[in-house]
């Protein structure tokens, strides 16, 4: 089994870290234009060093795909979230670069996010954020939680968005936002009968909502975190009537898209 | 004794057998708590207190209520991590991200296409809905295409998520079964070497076995 270079070995997870733990970032700015996006501002890359005997030099984490998906996205919050040092590598999928021998490596049902921590490799950006938030539990933001009835709870939310929201919300997002990037026509009938559906499920999150601040009690985690890329494309259409027109709804995603982390992954969007 | 946990739902819903499974493979004594759908009892609001989507399973133990199959898997492998299955889902953190890779997969791509042909080819007709061919016809030609990446995953890997039966294969159970026992679409697996080595092995685990039981239609108990 290989061992994880991560860049918080106090955390005491790993034996060794119990020697003394002298590390030196040094940090490099590199700019880098992603083909299809062409956006240009400096991705900064994390390289720590460590001045013990050993020198190892720190696996950097790898995430791979293109801002605008709602996958990556996701991947993406959580990593500004735990204030990790990553690559973002970008993946043309216009060219179908995600349909090639070396992506399907990383994820063989070509998809993105795919996402490398050292020898370790990743798909399924729910399993990505799930792992980094678990890894690294004591940098940045708190994501997960240690006792097990609240990480049974946050669990069960986490469920929720994947199988009860995100069938709605993504194909509303196709329908509103991405057919028009594709130079294709919204069906209204189908936006009206998506909003019904998805109006059903936010039915439940107002009454949820009304007496949890977040949706797994008193602090933001993952179960919020993954709704943030669908939100956030939805806010921009005619669709946010959904989220406005209930309270509680309403105050929690102005709450979580406000994050300064969030705000991170938007700002990629700028070419 | 612990007392037993209970299980909201009927063992013929694909999600309540996704959590009996995972009991079994736990060694969690269970009381399965009939929800009689056809009456709509999952949808009046004793339930909807337990279950606010009006679905099943829920779950219930001295300390939690739970709801969503994979949620309350994961939640019943962690507080029984020492007894039953001790492998089912691993401590390790790079196993455990396996794992979770695999039950995502399960979740997004595995799911949402058998799930509507277990629907359409399964229940639709014993429910005298009619069979809606296009959904069939789009969800098979997905399955196929995932498949065809379980095929390449089981030739390089014993289970889905490496070497041992996990929570990953186990999400798999309750779909399958249904498929590959009352529908013409068994083929899809048997066909594919590995994907049909797979299926023969989880299928075949006692605990499965007792789920398929479960399933079955039950003689009235005497009194």
């Amino acid at each position: 089994m290989t061992r994880l270079h991560t860049s918080d070995e106090d955390h005491g997870n790993d034996k060794n870290a119990t020697e003394s733990n002298l590390w030196s970032p040094s940090e490099l700015f590199i700019n880098t234009q992603a083909p299809e996006l062409s956006f240009s501002s400096p991705l900064k890359i994390s390289i720590f060093v460590s001045s013990s005997s050993r020198s190892s030099v720190m696996a950097v984490l790898e995430v791979y795909g293109a801002p605008l998906s709602t996958a990556m996205m996701r991947a993406l919050a959580a990593l500004y979230e735990k204030e990790l040092d990553f690559k973002l590598v970008p993946v043309d999928m216009k060219a179908g670069q995600h349909k090639s021998e070396a992506f399907l490596a990383l994820n063989p049902f070509g998809q993105v996010p795919a996402f490398k921590d050292g020898d370790l490799k990743l798909f399924e950006s729910r399993a990505i954020t799930g792992y980094i938030a678990h890894q690294h539990a004591s940098k940045g933001t708190q994501l997960v939680s240690l006792d097990p009835k609240k990480m049974a709870i946050l669990s069960v939310w986490m469920e929720v968005e994947a199988h009860q929201f995100d069938p709605h919300a993504s194909k509303l997002c196709f329908e509103q936002v991405f057919k028009k990037m594709f130079g294709m026509t919204t069906d209204p009938a189908v936006v009206e009968e998506l909003e019904g559906k998805l109006g059903k499920v936010l039915d439940v999150y107002e009454a949820r909502l009304t007496v949890s601040n977040y949706m797994s009690g008193d602090c933001f985690g993952l179960a919020d975190l993954h709704h943030l890329p669908a939100l956030h494309y939805l806010q921009g259409t005619s669709s946010k009537k959904l989220f406005d027109s209930r309270p509680h709804v309403c105050a929690w995603v102005a709450d979580i898209t406000a994050r300064p982390a969030w705000g991170k992954v938007i700002a990629l969007h700028q070419s | 004794m612990a007392t037993p946990v209970k299980v909201y739902g009927p063992p013929m819903s694909t999600a309540v057998s996704r959590v009996l499974a995972c009991l079994l493979e736990k060694d969690v004594n269970f009381q399965l708590i009939p929800v009689d759908m056809s009456k709509g009892e999952h949808k009046k609001p004793d339930y909807l207190k337990i279950q606010p989507f009006g679905q099943v399973p829920s779950f219930q133990d001295e300390s939690i209520s739970l709801f969503e199959s994979r949620a309350i898997c994961r939640y019943v492998s962690e507080k029984y991590a020492n007894q039953g299955n001790k492998r089912l889902y691993s401590t390790n953190p790079l196993e455990k991200a396996s794992i979770e890779q695999w039950v995502e997969a399960e979740g997004q791509s595995f799911n949402p296409p058998s799930s509507a042909l277990v629907f359409q080819l399964a229940f639709a007709p014993r429910m005298k809905l009619k069979q809606d061919m296009g959904v069939i016809k789009q969800s098979e030609e997905k399955l196929n295409k995932v498949l065809d990446v379980y095929e390449q995953r089981l030739g390089e890997s014993r289970f889905l998520a490496g070497d041992e039966f996990t929570l990953a294969d186990l999400s798999h159970l309750p779909n399958t079964q249904y498929l590959v026992s009352v529908t013409d679409k068994g083929e899809m697996f048997t066909k594919r070497k590995n994907v049909g080595r797979w299926w023969s092995e989880i299928s075949g685990r006692d605990s499965w076995k007792k789920v398929v039981d479960l399933q079955k239609p039950q003689p009235p108990k005497s009194a």
